[in-house]
């Protein structure tokens, strides 16, 4: 398994003292979008909302991983990777709003997200096959759940990569739970990324709790992918909170969970004494990220709340590429000009 | 001058079955636009199990025309992630009863990709599938369930009836910025020939066609059901001095409203007549318009002469379940003797 913490000094990996504060900068950033993002939707002044807190050093190092030219392939917890790609915080409030078009307002490569499960691995290798005809030399990362390799599509899409030697990394973030099952009980395969083996191609596991780990394995993933061949990782995270604000853990977590230390404990705390005891940051390094994180969701908040409410034809716009005659009248129905 | 005239004639059209029209488009747009590719279970070597795809294979190669694994929603989302990245996916379900592991991806995906990010990504695909009963197949391989795609705004549904018609709706499929659900009458593949135009061919979507005008009654139909319809049509003339219009309605969504009511405010009296069940098939969806459009022309109710509220049976029982002329000839008999 892919490890750094307690395993090597920052100066045995390839990374150095910048890349690692870009990583736990990225971590605090999205923490405490989490936890405001947690606060906003009890307010009523959002959407429900899947928090991703423990999940941060597998994000945040899988995002740092990704070329510039790559595309990312998310899932609806997918929030802190896109935070760490550039998406504005502002642009994920409103999407939790109710503005769809802040699902995708941007020009970087990140497909929008969805609810369903899985289904986006598909898109995931039909892109990467589209990647290959077009003589493209990007890779393509698919982000999603251990729920997730239950699914028709992981198993399609796996076959489908394989088969066609699609330029794909499948990130699966084994967070130990599908809403109330545990990992034990999805799968009977000892690991996750064994599975990658029926497939004809490599499955590894990291320390998803790491970042530097993730950040080493996918980049390593995708160099493989650009090579031709596809590669399963299995990121050995954890799902501190809630699956989203709608659910009430305790009705099935009331027991500890029987993993590893590692595995639960705080992926920012866990990194900070690590890089402290490396001399890269100090205690002034990490509250400076909290305020500067603060500050960008201040303003992110005020950039979400300024945005005018739709006109309802808003509802029919995008339907087709032209509004057809019966959408046309509806929409002049629903605006009261008929 | 006129045998000049008549060799140029000649060669701007070929006779075609309507698999072969299916063909041609597909061969024509292939050779038209690089972006266009065809995937399927056995479209390649094999040219497809109704050779929709003969041909294709030999001479645009493996890249363009796909053998894919046997994985209906492997399919359907590949060619969602080739569409967003450019790419003009052709995908075929080998018959429209093995299209439904893919339903998923076609109205979570495929229809809502558009609205999804306010037209940021556009999902231009074809899903063709051969469909409908009366070739004694297996269970399973007679479905028409045209219906389920209806009913998903953001897909288009056409159903062609006339070779001319194969060739040129899928060219307007394939050219269409949205997803089309291509659905092709299995039972007339090879049932007749007639002039089809050589080279780019396209027939617009949305349009209906009036195969036989008329005074009297308004047949409504599509796909195989055409045949029936122009023959009980031509029996009522000869045997009952009954003047049926027979208007081949050819695009399901959107349907042409225009065309549909200004045939029956012509007649004041209409028939629909379709082969898959008859509760909330699309006659239910045209028998309202009309009487949303144009009730104070009504003079009878409209009739629904279609495939009855049980499963498609095995072939025994087939002939049963599917209107023939003589159904439709006695359910156009008891509108028009109201």
């Amino acid at each position: 398994m892919h490890r750094v913490i307690g395993e090597r000094d920052l100066d045995a990996t390839p990374f150095d003292a910048d890349d690692a504060r870009d990583l736990l900068r990225d971590m605090i950033r999205a923490r405490r979008f989490d936890e405001r993002a947690v606060v906003l939707q009890r307010r009523g002044w959002m959407s429900g909302y899947p928090p991703f807190a423990g999940q941060e050093a597998t994000q945040v190092g899988a995002a740092h991983a990704l070329a510039a030219e790559d595309w990312l392939f998310p899932t609806y917890r997918s929030n802190a990777m896109q935070l760490a790609r550039g998406v504005p915080m502002g642009d994920l409030l409103a999407f939790r709003r109710g503005h769809p078009e802040f699902t995708a307002d941007h020009d970087l490569p990140i497909f929008p997200q969805a609810v369903p499960i899985a289904t986006q691995l598909p898109h995931a290798v039909g892109a990467g096959m589209a990647a290959d005809h077009l003589e493209n030399d990007h890779a393509i990362l698919c982000d999603f759940g251990d729920g997730a390799t239950s699914e028709g599509d992981f198993h399609e899409a796996m076959n489908f990569a394989g088969v066609f030697d699609a330029p794909v990394v499948f990130l699966c973030e084994n967070n130990g739970w599908a809403i109330s099952l545990p990992r034990e009980r999805q799968t009977a395969s000892p690991t996750i990324a064994q599975k990658a083996s029926a497939y004809g191609f490599d499955g590894t596991q990291v320390d998803g709790m790491d970042p530097l780990a993730v950040r080493s394995a996918v980049e390593e993933a995708l160099e493989t992918a650009r090579a031709g061949e596809p590669v399963l990782v299995e990121s050995l995270t954890y799902r501190q909170g809630a699956h989203t604000t709608s659910d009430d853990p305790s009705r099935y977590r009331d027991e500890g969970p029987d993993l590893p230390a590692w595995r639960t404990r705080d992926p920012i705390e866990r990194f900070v004494e690590y890089l402290a005891d490396q001399a890269v940051v100090d205690d002034g390094f990490v509250e400076d990220c909290k305020e500067e994180a603060d500050d960008e969701l201040d303003d992110a908040i005020a950039t979400a709340e300024a945005i005018p409410e739709p006109e309802s034809g808003e509802l029919f716009a995008h339907v087709y590429a032209e509004p057809t005659p019966e959408l046309d009248r509806q929409c002049a129905s629903l605006a009261g000009e008929d | 001058m006129s045998s000049a005239t008549a060799t140029e004639a000649e060669s701007a059209t070929e006779r075609l079955t309507l698999v072969e029209g299916v063909r041609e488009g597909l061969h024509t747009e292939m050779a038209r636009d690089d972006r266009v590719m065809v995937l399927g279970e056995d479209v390649g070597k094999n040219g497809g199990v109704f050779r929709a795809t003969e041909g294709l294979f030999e001479e645009f190669g493996e890249e363009r025309v796909v053998d894919t694994p046997l994985a209906e929603s492997g399919i359907v989302g590949s060619s969602i992630g080739l569409a967003l990245s450019g790419m003009k996916p052709v995908a075929e379900m080998q018959f429209m009863g093995f299209a439904y592991p893919a339903f998923d991806q076609l109205v979570s995906h495929a229809a809502r990709l558009r609205s999804r990010s306010h037209g940021q990504y556009t999902c231009p695909m074809v899903v063709r599938a051969p469909y409908g009963g009366g070739i004694r197949a297996p269970e399973h391989h007679s479905e028409s369930k045209e219906a389920f795609f209806v009913h998903e705004p953001g897909l288009k549904v056409v159903v062609p009836s006339t070779p001319a018609d194969a060739k040129g709706l899928l060219t307007a499929a394939i050219r269409d910025p949205d997803p089309v659900v291509f659905l092709e009458p299995k039972l007339i593949y090879r049932a007749f020939r007639e002039a089809v135009p050589r080279g780019s061919h396209a027939v617009p979507l949305g349009e209906a066609a009036v195969r036989r005008e008329g005074s009297d009654v308004s047949v409504f139909t599509w796909g195989a059901m055409t045949r029936p319809a122009l023959i009980a049509a031509g029996n009522l003339a000869e045997e009952h001095g009954v003047d049926c219009e027979v208007v081949d309605v050819r695009t399901l969504s959107p349907l042409d409203v225009g065309t549909v009511v200004a045939s029956f405010e012509k007649t004041g009296r209409a028939a629909v007549v379709h082969e898959a069940p008859k509760t909330a098939g699309v006659g239910a969806e045209i028998a309202t318009t009309i009487q949303e459009e144009a009730l104070c022309y009504q003079e009878a109710p409209i009739k629904r002469i279609a495939g009855f509220d049980a499963p498609v049976p095995l072939h025994a029982l087939e002939d049963y379940y599917l209107p023939q002329a003589v159904r439709v000839q006695d359910g156009i008999l008891e509108t028009v003797g109201f």
